[in-house]
Parts: C-alpha cells; structure tokens; sequence
C-alpha cells in the first residue's frame, strides 16, 4: 500500500535549497526585541511615565429626571503646547450609549472601540441589549487585566437602558463606580464646584444642558489643559443626542459681556509754555 | 486612606467601613458600599486599591458560590477566611493583589468569627480588628470599651464611639460609614452613619 510522504511538511527537515532569512525568522522561537539600554527596568518606568499624560481634560455627567446630560471640553496638550483645540471626547458607543475620554486619547479611542463591538456581540448572542451595568463591568474588567501596564484611560459610561438612565465610572486602575454624578480630568474640580451647587435631579433638558455648558466653561476658564469647544449630549430613553457645542471662548463674553465704562478721567493736552529766559521748561500735563 | 474595622459579640459579628471612594483631592462618592455579602452568613469588608478591592472581593464571593454549588453545603467562615488567604499568598509574588479585609461569619456549630487578612496575606482570628487611618483611633476604643458576649445595642454603642472618634481627630475623616451585621438570621445591611447625603441613583419603575 502506498504511504503518503509527509517528511515534507516536517518543520525540523531543512528544505531542500536556500534556507533564507525569512524561512529562519518564521522558525524561531518566539522572541522580542529589547531596547539597548544599561538599565532595562529604568527604561521601562521612562517609558511608562512619558507616555502616562497627566489627564489633562474636562469631562463630566449627570443623571437627571430626563436622562444622561454628557458634557466635555476639547482640548488637547502635550505638556505646555495646545496640539489641538477640537478634539472629539465624547465617543458614540453605540445609539443609546456614550463614552467620555480623559487621559491617553489613543487608550480611550481604541479600548471604546473595543468595548462597542463587545457590545454588538452581546447583542448579537442574547438577542437583546447590553446593559450599561454590563458594559462598563466589561471594560473595567479589560482595564484591570492591563493593570499596570501604562494605560490612563478615565472614562464615564453613560447609557440607557431597562433600568433607566444608567452612569458609571471606570478607570485604568481597575475602578469602577456606580454613581449620578462625575466629572473627571484636570480640569474637574472646578467642573464639580459648579455642577454640585446647580445640581437638581428634576431639571428640564435645557437646565441640565445650560448646567452641563456652564461647568465646563468655568473648568476651562481656570483649569490651561481645558479649552476649546465645551459639547454637551443628552441620553434619553431613544438614544443620545449632541445638543450643543459652543467655544468657550465665546461663552465667557456671553456671561461676561464687556461692560463700556464711564470714563472717568480723559487725557487731554495742555499748551506748552516755553521760556527759557524765565526758566520755564516745557510742561506738558494731564489731567 | 478607607477605614475598615469589626467586632464579635455575642452570637453576632459586625463590620463597619467607610463610604467614599477618593481619587487623589477628589472625592467620586460618598456612598460607595465597600462591605460585600459573601453568601448568606458571611460579611467580607475590604479596604485597598478600588480596582484590586472590587475584583478580588467578587472573585472570592463566586468561588464561594461555586463551592456551595458544587458540594451542597456552604463553607464555613474559617474555611473561606483560609481561601481567601490562600488566594492572596499565591498572588502575592507575582501580581499582588492591595486589599486588607476584615472577614465575619456566623456559622451554626460555632458561633460568630471575625478574621484580619492583610495584603500581605497574614491570618488571624480575632474578637476585633481595624485598618485604614482610622484603625488608629478605633484600635484602642475597641481595646478600651470592648468586653465578651455584647448585645447589638452595646456593641452598635462602641461603634459609634469609634465612627465619632474617627470623624474628631483624622484630618481627612470620610463623612459617611456603613455598618453590616451577620448573626443567626443572616448577613445584612444595619445602618448608615451619614453626615453627607450624597443623590441616590434613582431607578426607573
């Protein structure tokens, strides 16, 4: 009976003709490169702490009666250097759930990616929606196993679903809190200032958007890596909708509009004398 | 830093934590329940790093679960304070999990129990326990006014001793404490100390 020959396939048996670079590479076992540094463990920490940005952002959200109000700035810095002005830090999760970004935005783009096509599957397998509780249960969970490796993602889950308005806080460290108000970033504590002393849970839509628009901008106002745009969403039982996204520079002149003041005093001129005989010099006054 | 601390009295055991949950200045709630119901007659509180709290904590309710699944009867106290041990020994030089837990159960053939497991994985069975800035002053209260064989009301008496304690002298006293209590009838929720109301999250009927 004939057997096939498989020495052929055999991995170890070398080929027969050139064995090429590209031939070895696929062989070897599996390895990476290391930096050429003297100090390996002190490279890593660099590494780690130049890549960890010092979250500098605006984010906040609130339950009310009518929902989820999600506001956040715009800006993003690279230590002193505004590198832009309009950045998008509200990601859409899906229809009826938002995501806010605060620390790496890379982390916050592609792990919200992530937790949205997570999200899909989930709803693809059980046939119906994934909860905000679950969602965020997720995403904290794939934060955590990276624990320590460098990511900074602080992040609200906001959404809607059979319970009702839903808001969540996850973080790189693991964290998750349930809650009915957040704001995180550098910019934050003057946002919860704001946001605290306003805050009422039967608020109309336009309140709680004017709310959400008012604390960021004074976070902005106080707070240099804050700035730019101040956007504010709304979740309601149908899904999110952008209400508003307004510069905050323009916003100060609206609350602050400049007030022409009275003048008080003018500068006028008044006639030279000169005389040298009398020893009068040139005086020149204003009154 | 969280204050944790726990008392045995007489045919109960109770734990009492505090409720915020801080971020370096900022405090993200004040209400945040940090004491997990283990199974019907076991009270786990925990205090640490709040990603490492909420994983670990969960982590040692479903193995729990699981057991009493897979056997048909629950673990004892003593056996789950051991498992719990075990779990944060063998992860200790490798991933280390930063959670201190005080663990209380109330188990038929003995009675109440109360043990302190640190981060470091140390053991032990105690009458009462405390970690956190606050184990400072609730230590020697509890050392001070504690006997054997409290009733609830004496014992609740001693934990307010220490909550008041607590909130006079430690500079970054969380306003808010949760107190649980484990006994014969099971493990629940007993009491709120508040002194910040924080908007409870409203759910849709």
């Amino acid at each position: 009976m004939m057997k096939i020959d498989f020495g052929g396939l055999d991995p170890s048996a070398p080929l027969k003709g050139n064995t090429d670079d590209l031939h070895n590479e696929i062989l070897a076992a599996p390895s990476f490169k290391l930096p050429i540094t003297a100090d390996f463990d002190g490279f890593q920490k660099a590494a780690v702490q130049m890549v960890k940005p010092a979250k500098g952002t605006t984010t906040l959200a609130f339950i009310f009666k009518e929902g989820v109000m999600v506001a956040a700035d715009s800006r993003a810095s690279m230590g002193g250097y505004i590198s832009s002005q309009s950045v998008k830090k509200i990601i859409e999760i899906n229809p009826y759930m938002l995501g806010t970004m605060a620390g790496g935005a890379a982390d916050c783009q592609f792990w919200h990616r992530n937790l949205g096509i997570k999200c899909r599957l989930h709803e693809l397998a059980n046939k119906r929606r994934i909860s905000v509780a679950g969602a965020s249960k997720l995403l904290a969970n794939i934060l955590y196993s990276y624990r320590g490796m460098g990511l900074s993602v602080g992040t609200m889950i906001a959404g809607w679903d059979e319970q009702g308005p839903g808001l969540y806080y996850v973080d790189s460290e693991g964290g998750r809190l349930k809650g009915t108000r957040f704001s995180v970033g550098s910019g934050s504590p003057y946002a919860y200032g704001v946001l605290d002393n306003g805050y009422r849970f039967d608020l109309s839509v336009e309140e709680a958007a004017e709310l959400a628009r008012r604390a960021i901008y004074h976070a902005t106002f106080r707070d240099g890596a804050s700035g730019g745009v101040a956007s504010v969403y709304h979740v309601g039982p149908n899904g999110w909708k952008k209400l508003s996204g307004d510069d905050v520079g323009e916003l100060h002149y609206k609350y602050y509009p400049v007030e022409p003041t009275a003048v008080e005093q003018e500068m006028t001129e008044v006639s030279i004398a000169w005389g040298k005989e009398d020893g009068l010099y040139a005086v020149i006054c204003f009154q | 830093m969280e204050s944790v601390f726990g008392l045995v009295g007489k045919d109960f055991a109770i734990v009492v934590a505090d409720t915020s949950a801080v971020h370096s200045i900022l405090v993200h709630k004040t209400n945040e329940d940090k004491i997990m119901v283990l199974d019907s007659h076991k009270l786990m509180g925990a205090s640490g790093e709040t990603g490492d709290r909420a994983q670990f904590t969960e982590y040692i309710q479903k193995n729990v679960a699981l057991y009493q699944f897979r056997n048909g009867i629950p673990l004892t106290t003593a056996a789950a304070a051991n498992f719990t041990r075990g779990e944060l020994a063998t992860a200790l030089r490798k991933n280390p999990y930063m959670v201190n837990i005080i663990l209380a159960g109330y188990d038929k053939e003995t009675g109440p129990s109360l043990y302190y497991i640190d981060y470091i994985a140390s053991l032990h069975k105690l009458d009462k326990a405390a970690f956190g800035y606050g184990s400072y002053f609730a230590l020697s209260m509890m050392d001070r006014h504690y006997r054997r064989n409290m009733t609830v009301d004496e014992a609740i008496e001693l934990v307010d001793k220490c909550i008041m304690e607590i909130r006079t002298r430690l500079v970054i006293a969380p306003p808010n404490f949760v107190i649980k209590i484990v006994d014969k009838d099971g493990a629940r929720e007993f009491a709120w100390r508040e002194s910040i109301k924080d908007a409870p999250v409203p759910t849709l009927a």
